[in-house]
């Protein structure tokens, strides 16, 4: 893995910016140091932060800039604290500790200094917290609250200076509720490599901006959304389209449906007061019914038709390549059910869209086969239907509002509504979803595998993928080679994860596949190499390594996410989101998948029978490829 | 702009690379570099150089936006930076500015419409003890007097090229 | 112009290359130890002890180490790094190289601000000349083994590049925005290399030394601040300018030197250091009482300090570098008190509000600008507050 690790060290992050980790070692160096934090002793590995330290024995230091998942940054100092022998306050934050020294947190000088920065800020802050969607969820609010703020010092904002950029289908800014902590410049930058949003000008007029100010729909933003899930305040958040879904389902003409993706159900628990990793699934499915919406349906039906759509591409690009040896051939084949991925790649590597899975993403496939298969067996007009997808993302706002995305004669999908945005609808229809009693979802697309719930987190879609591949190619059972089918080497929150796996032999090809192939021999001794990667600063390191042909150039099949942690840290899950909070999200999901009596995408018996009565011609036939396929637009990196 | 003009930008930025290097710590001088001979850093520049240093444009931009010597706007053939700081203030630096602009029509920050002239407020010069002091392009004037503002002025219209000053006063070297 | 208290001036009296060859002939660590022994502070303002750090970036392990010229004198007031750059940039270059030498450094960086720009074509000749004659390059002065050159790096307009952790941002590419510290320059500098940044006075004191020899400079100033101090004069005065003192010097002394007895204040160290009211002419001006980089800005008995202050904090509000909270958002309430008291309408609850914002900023700005931008409107406030106070329209 040193390899991997290599490509990890190409942080572009300013010097300033990064982690200063004085590394332990060397003749003398590297012990433990104690240290004296209001008069408690802690011992800490050199290097250790202040912050981390107070954290250590329970002291709370409050923090705004300072997030776990970026890098440090140290302006705004509301962490700052008083050490012994310093004439000025040290950021806690941005401290690294590396000998003896006493610190306070709280002394006459550190109360004021924070107080006065809150009231800075404040005063700066467009504060309409009763119209402001991170009412109750915001840090600014919370640390005013904390500090006992009870009168503006130093004036306040009283009108909007700065005009509101809606002009995204994801993302919203609000410059008048920022309060430059720089936490969406960090995340955009460093953590995605896409660099859309940056630090404009100087001194007081200093903005956070896009390129020569212009809205974000006209620059290079992938809307993942992950600037939203950082900020601090209501300053950047989601297009929201609640307003309209409510219209469709108070209208009595509408057929209102809705399919809710894997991430959500772990993760808007956190909405109700709930500890992260309690999954809400089936509470949902009755919380949902009741706010109005005609049918529940689970995208991950869809997921699981993804893993036979993309599966049989990349078995078909496989055969191209080592039998039939014409035409160009293009491997790695790139997942494609994540949109700001989509994006991402459009803009950045318009050269490699080849690579990527014509396959559409779940969402879409699922908007496309409800306007048609569904509109027929029920008999309803598709123009009366409403479809609405409930996704972790904001970019599954702009996927669908995609103009190819309409092959169904109508928009696939109507509406993609955030974890957020569902979690406040339930709010205002008065349901309190954990009291909810649970309930299935409906039919003809309610059974879905454990493998479509995986989805939901990083590597999910690689193990769906390998589970279904392995016994339809090897033609034993999963459970052989990986206890209980969970493949581990795919799972966990490293950000580029490789795995090879030899086909020790081949079994007969399945029915559902000899329209395509005839026998499995050229696959007889291959060693599948596949990646997961997740971020698209990692994304960036992988797709660079291919270019260069180096390692990953030799991949089979590669999973990409946009989203640190993949779906379950989507740009539309609950605010917070730490690395620990992620993790219990994940813990969910894969528990979820245990519980599945399924747990294969081919074995699941409802995609089966679409096969058989609607998509007659089978996997990446002409129909599925009408409905369930797609292309995608080399964008390149010029703003106009 | 005319594609064989970004053609030109295209080159000139490619060969600057050249000289300088394509790492990050170019890409103050390359800016430098192309301001000098465009006058300013267009947006196309700032993509073309963050395409060839493998950085994003905001990033250029927000670079752009931070140093006062920097420019994103077109800027005039002369550009008369006048010292607002104190010791200038002391010595009258703003009648040498009303003089400005009542000889130019336009206000601090503006460009004339014939783009010959930019005027700009400069924080401190280091010309303390000879103010007030102002710069045009890199050539510095001191004990600047609202007199010497109109032969100044003159000077620059009657000739393209800044050693067209060269028979003004004492400028400082 | 420098115009001496010590006659002759000791720049004039330093022959060429006599400093350098002296260092070359010592061991490096004996060499750090005389600057240490000197006691020389940095001259750009900060004030701190030049042999520590340079014996910092000496003991650090690299593959690359940088000595840096802070050439980018932006504190209002301060020209004398001009004048200096202008009549002895060799001994600058000199003090370079011996501090290239004392760390173990090969290259070396003068970071020129933007206003200079008519400096460089003088000062790249007399880089072009010294490598000509061989003291710099390879094998300096015939030294084995010990390579350094100079090159010149322009600013592009930004005071807060004065600041040193702004300044290596700045030769990176990046916003002059200052970094964190811990780490510090002598341990992570310039692309991650230890590195040195001295002011440009420093280095001309440091080759002065390496001739004259430590104990000269410590006989003169005070203890604690030690050897001469090159000082920009401007502002209500007979004879504004460049002035050689001792360190230690009363303001008075200054005052009388510079034809300027009758002054109501005189601003020391710039916008960032602090006003000293006539009473206090007595004062003396060194590290341990007024600190100063060398600006000082005389101010006769018809100014209002007022104007003074509203200067200052514009000039603070615009060359903020936008980083932290307390200095960028700070210093605009600032200006907008001083607006209100311009138009008599602070009332003495928010002035003292506004103090105490202003003690905040003092410790806890990211860097040394919105730690010391307040300085100036403090003691203004402190000093002359019954002449700020209850002004009509």
């Amino acid at each position: 893995m040193s390899d991997i690790n290599q490509l990890d060290d190409k942080t572009r992050a300013p010097v300033s910016q990064r982690p200063h980790r004085i590394e332990a070692g060397g003749e003398g160096i590297g012990a433990n140091i104690t240290v004296t934090i209001d008069g408690q002793d802690v011992k800490v590995p050199m290097g250790t932060t202040i912050l981390e330290a107070a954290e250590k024995i329970g002291i709370r230091i409050p923090t705004l800039c300072h997030h776990k998942d970026l890098c440090v940054a140290g302006v705004c100092r509301i962490c700052s604290v008083q050490v012994d022998g310093m004439r000025t306050l040290q950021a806690a934050c941005a401290y690294p500790i590396s000998q003896p020294m006493k610190i306070h947190t709280h002394t006459k000088k550190v109360r004021q200094a924070r107080r006065h920065i809150l009231d800075l800020m404040l005063s700066n802050h467009y504060g309409e917290c009763y119209t402001c969607g991170r009412n109750g969820n915001c840090e600014l609010q919370s640390l005013a609250q904390e500090y006992g703020v009870d009168f503006f010092r130093f004036g306040k904002m009283e009108e909007p200076i700065f005009e509101i950029d809606r002009s995204s289908h994801s993302v919203i800014r609000d410059m008048n509720k920022c309060i430059m902590c720089r936490r969406c410049v960090r995340t955009c930058i460093d953590l995605q490599e896409v660099g859309c949003l940056e630090a404009i000008g100087r001194g007081d007029e200093t903005e956070i901006g896009t390129f020569m100010d212009k809205p974000l729909a006209d620059v290079i933003c992938i809307n993942c959304g992950q600037c939203i899930n950082r900020c601090p305040t209501g300053a950047l958040r989601a297009n929201d389209p609640t307003d309209d879904v409510w219209r469709a389902i108070d209208d009595p003409k509408k057929h209102v449906v809705i399919q809710t993706a894997p991430a959500p159900r772990a993760a808007i628990g956190e909405c109700f007061g709930l500890e992260p990793g309690v999954p809400m699934t089936f509470e949902m499915n009755t919380a949902l019914r009741m706010a109005g919406f005609d049918k529940v349906f689970d995208t991950n039906f869809t997921a699981d038709l993804t893993i036979i759509e993309e599966g049989t591409e990349l078995l078909l690009r496989l055969k191209q390549a080592l039998v039939d040896k014409k035409g160009p051939v293009f491997l790695p084949q790139f997942t494609s059910c994540s949109p700001g991925w989509i994006k991402y790649i459009e803009h950045f590597y318009p050269d490699m869209l080849d690579n990527l899975s014509s396959a559409k993403s779940p969402q879409q496939m699922f908007g496309a086969v409800i306007k048609t298969y569904y509109a027929q067996l029920h008999n309803i007009d598709p123009k009366d239907i409403v479809t609405v997808a409930l996704m972790p993302c904001s970019a599954k706002k702009f996927e669908c509002n995609r103009p190819e995305m309409m092959d169904s004669g109508f928009k696939d999908v109507d509406y993609g509504l955030t974890t957020r945005e569902l979690a406040k609808m339930l709010k205002e229809a008065g349901i309190d979803l954990p009291r909810m009693a649970k309930s299935d979802f409906d039919d003809p697309f309610g059974t879905a595998t454990g493998s479509g719930v995986i989805f939901g987190a990083t590597g999910g879609v690689m193990e769906a993928a390998l589970r279904t591949v392995i016994e339809l190619v090897v033609g034993i059972k999963v459970e052989n080679l990986f206890d209980h089918a969970n493949i581990m080497p795919v799972r966990g929150f490293e950000g580029i994860k490789y795995v090879e796996l030899t086909i020790p032999d081949v079994g007969p090809v399945p029915d559902i596949l000899k329209g395509l192939f005839d026998s499995w021999d050229f696959l007889k001794g291959v060693t599948v190499k596949v990646a997961v990667v997740h971020g698209t600063g990692n994304a960036k390191k992988v797709l660079d390594n291919i270019k260069a042909g180096g390692k990953f150039a030799e991949c089979h099949f590669i999973e990409f996410m946009a989203c640190p942690g993949g779906c379950l840290g989507g740009g539309g899950q609950p605010i917070p989101t730490t690395p620990e909070i992620r993790a219990a999200r994940a813990k969910a999901i894969y528990a979820e998948d245990e519980a599945y009596e399924i747990r294969k995408s081919h074995e699941n018996p409802a995609v089966l029978e679409l096969y058989t009565k609607f998509l007659t011609e089978g996997p990446c036939g002409h129909k599925s490829h009408k409905l369930l396929h797609t292309h995608y637009t080399p964008r390149g990196k010029y703003i106009a | 702009m005319l594609v064989t003009e970004q053609e030109r930008l295209r080159d000139d930025i490619a060969s600057w690379a050249q000289d300088i290097g394509s790492d990050r710590s170019a890409l103050i001088p390359i800016l430098q570099e192309i301001q000098g001979k465009y006058g300013h850093i267009s947006d196309f520049a700032m993509q073309i150089v963050a395409d060839k240093l493998g950085i994003h444009p905001v990033e250029v931009y927000s670079v752009v936006s931070f140093y006062s010597f920097l420019e994103f706007k077109p800027a005039g053939r002369f550009v008369i930076r006048l010292c607002r700081t104190i010791a200038c203030d002391m010595l009258g630096k703003d009648k040498v500015a009303t003089q400005l602009e009542n000889d130019l029509g336009i206000e601090f920050g503006e460009t004339t419409p014939d783009g010959k002239f930019t005027l700009e407020w400069a924080n401190c010069m280091g010309m303390c003890d000879q103010g007030p002091a102002l710069l045009v392009n890199d050539r510095v004037f001191t004990r600047v007097t609202p007199d010497k503002v109109t032969q100044i002025l003159e000077a620059c219209r009657k000739a393209f090229g800044i050693y067209a000053l060269g028979s003004i006063g004492e400028g400082h070297l | 112009m420098i115009s001496s208290h010590t006659e002759p001036l000791t720049f004039s009296t330093i022959a060429p290359n006599a400093g350098l060859k002296a260092a070359l002939s010592m061991k490096r660590s004996d060499l750090i130890a005389e600057i240490t022994n000197s006691q020389l502070k940095g001259r750009g303002g900060a004030g701190f002890p030049t042999g520590v750090k340079w014996n910092l970036a000496a003991a650090a392990q690299a593959d690359r180490k940088f000595v840096v010229c802070n050439a980018d004198e932006g504190e209002p007031g301060t020209f004398k790094d001009r004048v200096i750059l202008t009549e002895h940039a060799d001994l600058v270059f000199e003090g370079m190289t011996i501090g290239g030498y004392a760390i173990g450094a090969k290259e070396g960086i003068v970071y020129l601000r933007a206003e200079y720009t008519y400096l460089r074509k003088h000062l790249e000749q007399v880089l072009a000349d010294r490598r000509a004659k061989g003291l710099l390059g390879k094998n300096v002065c015939g030294h084995d083994g010990f390579d350094f050159d100079i090159h010149i790096h322009m600013g592009a307009g930004a005071y807060i590049c004065g600041e040193e952790t702004a300044l290596i941002e700045s030769l990176e590419g990046h916003r002059g925005e200052p970094r964190n510290r811990p780490p510090f320059p002598v341990d992570t500098g310039f692309l991650g290399r230890p590195t040195i940044v001295n002011n440009v006075e420093t280095f001309a004191w440091v080759t002065a030394i390496l001739v004259k020899g430590s104990q000269w400079f410590k006989s003169h100033g005070t203890a604690r601040s030690t050897g001469f101090k090159i000082f920009s004069v401007s502002g209500d005065c007979d004879k504004p300018g460049i002035y050689e003192f001792p360190m230690g010097i009363t303001v008075s002394t200054l005052l009388e030197a510079v034809g300027g007895l009758g002054a109501k204040a005189v601003q020391i160290g710039g916008a960032s250091g602090h006003c000293v009211p006539a009473a206090e002419f007595e004062r003396t001006i060194a590290y341990e009482d007024v600190a100063t980089g060398g600006s000082i800005m005389v101010f006769g008995p018809d100014r209002d300090m007022l104007r003074v202050a509203h200067n200052f904090l514009e000039f603070f509000v615009e060359e903020s570098c936008g980083q932290c909270t307390p200095c960028r958002d700070g210093n605009p309430k600032i200006l907008e008190c001083i607006e209100m008291l311009d138009h008599g309408v602070c009332s003495s609850k928010y002035l003292q509000e506004i103090c105490e914002l202003g003690e905040t900023m003092q410790v806890s700005s990211k860097c040394g600008l919105g730690q010391s931008s307040p300085n100036a409107f403090l003691s203004i406030v402190k000093h002359f507050r019954n002449e700020l106070m209850g002004r009509g329209l």
